[in-house]
C-alpha cells in the first residue's frame, strides 16, 4: 500500500515480484521480477520451453504461482476471488498460439462471442462493433467463413479481433509469429504495433522469433532456466555483454547454451559401442 | 438463424416422441389405466395357509379383477396368516357372508383370491373382515402329493 | 522386483482417488453452472439436437430389432408350456425393467457419450476452453453444463422411446408373424406391468444412466490429456467406464427395486 504513493506505481500495468512456480519437480520460475509498462509493447523472450506461456498464464490467474506476488493494474491476482478474476479478465485480451477459435462458430459469431457473453447490447449494435473489429484486422470480407477454412495467419487475426472486442486495457501475446509465411508475418507485425497505438493498449508479447519481436517492442526482457538474464530496450540488449543474451539475440549454435545435451565423452561412448557389439 | 428454427423443431419432436412413449407405456403397457390405487376400500381375510399369495396378487370375482393384495401378514396369536384386500371401489357389493377362497391359476400358475357373495343383506366394507369359516386355503401340492403317497402306503 | 509392484499398486490407487474426486469436483462446478444453462434455452437446444435426437434413430431401430428376437426367443420358449399368451409379458417385463434403460444407456455411450468426449477434448486440446477462460467465460457453464443437462435429459426419453419401440416390435413379431392372441398380448401385459414397480423404476434406472454416462463422459472429455492421443484414448475411456459403470449400477438398482418383492 505504501508503494501506490509512488508515481511510477501507475506506469506499471503488471507487475510480478520474486516470483515462483514449479511443475511437479520441475522448477520454471525461480525468483522472477517484471514490470510491465503500460502503453508499451513489452517482449518476454526466451529459448523454448522456459515457460514463457506459463507466465501469460500466471499473470491471467490461470495458474497459481507457488510463492511471489503477480499485480494487475495494482490487483493482487493469485488472492482474488473467482468473481473479481472474471471481472479483470473481461479486460485482459489473450491471443492464444492456435488462435483458439471455437470451432462450431463462424468468423463473425467468434467475434461477436465476448459481447453476447458480457455485455446485453441489442444484434445491430453487436453487428457493428463486430464489423469495426474485423475492419481493424482486414478480415471484414471473411466474416462467414468457419474457422477451419482459415489459414493460420487469418485464424490469429480473427482471434485479435475477438479479444479486442471488449476494448481491454491489454493484450497478451502468445507467440504470435511462429510457423507464418513472410506476409502474415508482416500483418501481424503491423497489426501489433498499430492496435496498441491506436487503442491505448498495453501489450505483451511472448516470443523466441527475435527479429521480429524486437522490431516492435519498446521493452525486453529475457528468461533462461526460471531466471531474467537480461533486459532493456532492443538497442540496449543489441550492446549487453550478457554472453548468455547475446546467443539468444544472435541466434549463435554455440555457447553459454552448448549444442550439445549433456553426455559422457564422445569417444570413450564410440568405443564402449563397439565393446558391447 | 434459420438453422436455429429447425434445431428448436427437431428437439421439439424429440422431447414429444419421448413424452408420448412414456404415455403410451404409462397407459398401453401397465396397469395404470385398469386399476388406480386410490377408489379401494380394504377387507382382511385370515387363511390358515396362503401358499404362494404374494403382495400384489391378483383378487377375482366371477373370474374378473376386482382388486389386489395389499398386504400379507401373520397372526402370532392365533396362528394363521392375515391377508389385506384393496378393493376397487366400484364392486361394493359384497355381502358379509362372501367366502375368499385361494386358487391356482392353471396348475402351475399364479395365486388368487377368489371372492364369492352368499345370501346376506348386509355388504362388505372399509375395514372389515371375512369370517374365518368361510376362507378357504391354498391348495399346496406337496401335501397333496405326500397324502396322496401316505394313502396309497397305508392301503396296502 | 515385489516393491516396485507394491508401488505400482500404490500409485495406482492414488492415481483412482485423485481423478474420483476430481470428478466429483467437476460435477459439482458443473452443477452450479446449470441454472445459468436454464436461463438460456438456446444453449441446451443446440446439444438437445446433438445429444438427443441424432442418438433417436439408433435407439428406435435398436429398440425395435430387440423387441422382435425377444417375441422370437419368447415365444419358443413358451409354447413348449403352452403360455404363448404370456409372450406380451415377457417382451414388456424384460424391456420395460432391464433391456430399455441398460441397452439405451450403452448404444448412448457409444454413439453420444464418445462424441461429447471428443468434442469436449479437442476444444481442450486446440485451447478452445482456455482460451474461453481467459475471455471470463467458464467453460464449466458455457461448454460443459448444457452438454451435460441435454444428456440427463435425452436418456430417459431415449429410454422410453427404445421400450415403446421394442413393445412394438414383439407385438408385430408375436400377434402378426407369429399368431399370438392380440387380446392376451396386451391384456396380459396390462395386467402384470405394474406402472410404478415396473415402468416408473425403468425410468428412474435410465435417469441414473444419464446423469453417470453424460458425466463420464464429459469429464472425460475435460480431464483429457491435449492431445490426438489423449483425445483417443478418452474417448475409448469414455465407452469401456459408461458400460461398466451401467451394468454395475444396473444391478445394484434391480437389487434395490425389485430386490424385496
Amino acid at each position: 500500500m505504501a508503494e501506490a504513493a509512488n508515481p511510477s506505481q501507475s506506469d506499471v500495468l503488471v507487475r510480478i515480484r520474486d516470483l515462483h512456480f514449479s511443475r511437479g519437480e520441475h522448477m520454471i520460475f525461480d525468483g522472477i521480477d517484471l514490470d510491465i509498462p503500460r502503453g508499451k509493447i513489452t517482449a518476454i523472450m526466451g529459448p523454448s520451453g522456459t515457460g514463457k506461456t506459463t507466465l501469460l498464464r500466471l499473470i491471467g490467474g490461470q495458474l497459481y504461482p507457488d510463492r511471489g506476488s503477480v499485480q494487475v493494474d495494482g490487483e493482487e491476482v493469485p488472492s482474488l476471488r473467482r468473481g473479481e478474476l472474471y471481472e479483470l479478465r473481461k479486460r485482459m485480451g489473450m491471443l492464444f498460439q492456435s488462435g483458439a477459435l471455437l470451432t462450431d462458430l463462424d468468423v463473425y459469431d467468434n467475434v461477436a462471442f465476448p459481447l453476447r457473453e458480457h455485455t446485453a447490447l441489442p444484434e445491430s449494435m453487436i453487428r457493428d462493433l463486430v464489423l469495426m473489429k474485423l475492419q481493424a484486422v482486414g478480415l471484414r470480407g471473411a466474416r462467414h467463413l468457419m474457422p477451419s477454412e482459415l489459414s493460420g495467419g487469418m485464424a490469429r487475426r480473427v482471434a485479435l479481433a475477438r479479444a479486442i472486442a471488449l476494448d481491454p486495457m491489454m493484450i497478451m501475446y502468445d507467440e504470435p509469429f511462429t510457423g507464418q509465411d513472410p506476409i502474415s508475418m508482416g500483418a501481424l507485425v503491423q497489426l501489433i504495433r498499430l492496435l496498441n497505438d491506436a487503442l491505448g493498449l498495453t501489450s505483451i508479447i511472448v516470443s523466441h522469433d527475435v527479429q521480429e519481436t524486437a522490431a516492435i517492442s519498446d521493452y525486453i526482457y529475457v528468461i533462461s532456466r526460471g531466471k531474467v538474464v537480461g533486459h532493456g530496450t532492443p538497442d540496449a540488449l543489441d550492446k549487453t555483454d550478457s554472453e548468455w543474451v547475446r546467443q539468444f539475440m544472435l541466434g549463435l549454435p554455440d555457447g553459454p547454451v552448448p549444442f550439445h545435451y549433456p553426455a559422457p565423452d564422445y569417444r570413450e561412448d564410440l568405443l564402449q559401442g563397439g565393446e558391447a557389439g | 438463424m434459420k438453422q436455429t428454427k429447425t434445431t428448436e423443431m427437431l428437439v421439439g419432436m424429440f422431447v414429444a416422441a419421448g413424452i408420448a412413449a412414456l404415455f403410451v407405456l404409462a397407459m398401453q403397457v401397465s396397469n395404470l389405466s385398469s386399476f388406480t390405487e386410490e377408489g379401494t376400500y380394504t377387507i382382511t381375510a385370515r387363511f390358515d395357509n396362503i401358499g404362494g399369495l404374494k403382495v400384489r396378487s391378483a383378487v377375482k370375482a366371477a373370474g374378473v379383477l376386482v382388486g389386489r393384495v395389499g398386504s400379507v401378514d401373520f397372526d402370532n396369536d392365533r396362528q394363521v396368516a392375515v391377508v389385506t384386500l384393496h378393493i376397487n371401489q366400484r364392486y361394493n357389493r359384497f355381502t358379509d357372508d362372501t367366502s375368499a377362497s385361494i386358487f391356482t391359476a392353471g396348475l402351475l400358475g399364479e395365486q388368487y383370491i377368489g371372492l364369492e357373495s352368499g345370501g346376506s343383506d348386509e355388504y362388505l366394507v372399509d375395514g372389515s373382515e371375512i369370517d374365518e369359516a368361510l376362507t378357504q386355503s391354498a391348495i399346496v401340492l406337496e401335501k397333496l402329493i405326500s397324502k396322496f403317497v401316505m394313502d396309497k402306503a397305508s392301503g396296502k | 522386483m515385489m516393491l516396485e509392484w507394491v508401488r505400482q499398486l500404490g500409485r495406482s490407487g492414488i492415481d483412482f482417488f485423485e481423478k474420483l474426486g476430481r470428478g466429483h469436483l467437476f460435477l459439482v462446478k458443473t452443477l452450479a453452472g446449470v441454472p445459468e444453462v436454464l436461463a438460456r434455452p438456446r444453449l441446451l437446444i443446440a446439444q438437445l439436437l446433438s445429444v438427443g435426437v441424432l442418438s433417436f434413430m439408433l435407439i428406435a431401430i435398436s429398440g425395435l430389432f430387440v423387441g422382435m428376437v425377444l417375441a422370437l426367443q419368447g415365444y419358443n420358449t413358451l409354447v413348449d408350456f403352452g403360455a404363448e399368451e404370456s409372450l406380451g409379458v415377457v417382451v414388456a417385463l424384460s424391456i420395460v425393467r432391464e433391456l430399455g434403460p441398460v441397452v439405451t444407456a450403452l448404444l448412448f455411450a457409444g454413439r453420444a457419450g464418445s462424441a461429447l468426449t471428443a468434442e469436449i477434448g479437442l476444444m481442450k486440446a486446440t485451447e478452445q476452453l482456455s482460451g474461453m477462460e481467459m475471455m471470463a467465460v467458464d467453460p464449466l457453464h458455457r461448454v460443459i453444463a448444457p452438454r451435460f443437462l441435454a444428456g440427463v435429459i435425452s436418456m430417459p426419453l431415449l429410454a422410453a422411446i427404445f421400450s415403446a419401440v421394442g413393445i412394438w416390435g414383439g407385438y408385430f413379431v408375436g400377434v402378426g408373424l407369429l399368431g399370438v392372441d392380440e387380446g392376451a398380448y396386451w391384456s396380459q401385459m396390462q395386467d402384470k406391468v405394474d406402472f410404478l414397480d415396473d415402468i416408473l423404476n425403468g425410468v428412474i434406472k435410465s435417469a441414473v444412466f444419464g446423469v453417470v454416462t453424460t458425466w463420464i463422459a464429459v469429464f472425460e472429455g475435460y480431464d483429457t490429456i491435449p492431445t490426438s492421443e489423449g483425445v483417443s484414448r478418452a474417448t475409448t475411456r469414455t465407452v469401456v467406464h459408461s458400460a461398466f459403470a451401467v451394468l454395475g449400477l444396473d444391478f445394484v438398482l434391480t437389487a434395490l427395486m425389485f430386490g424385496d418383492s
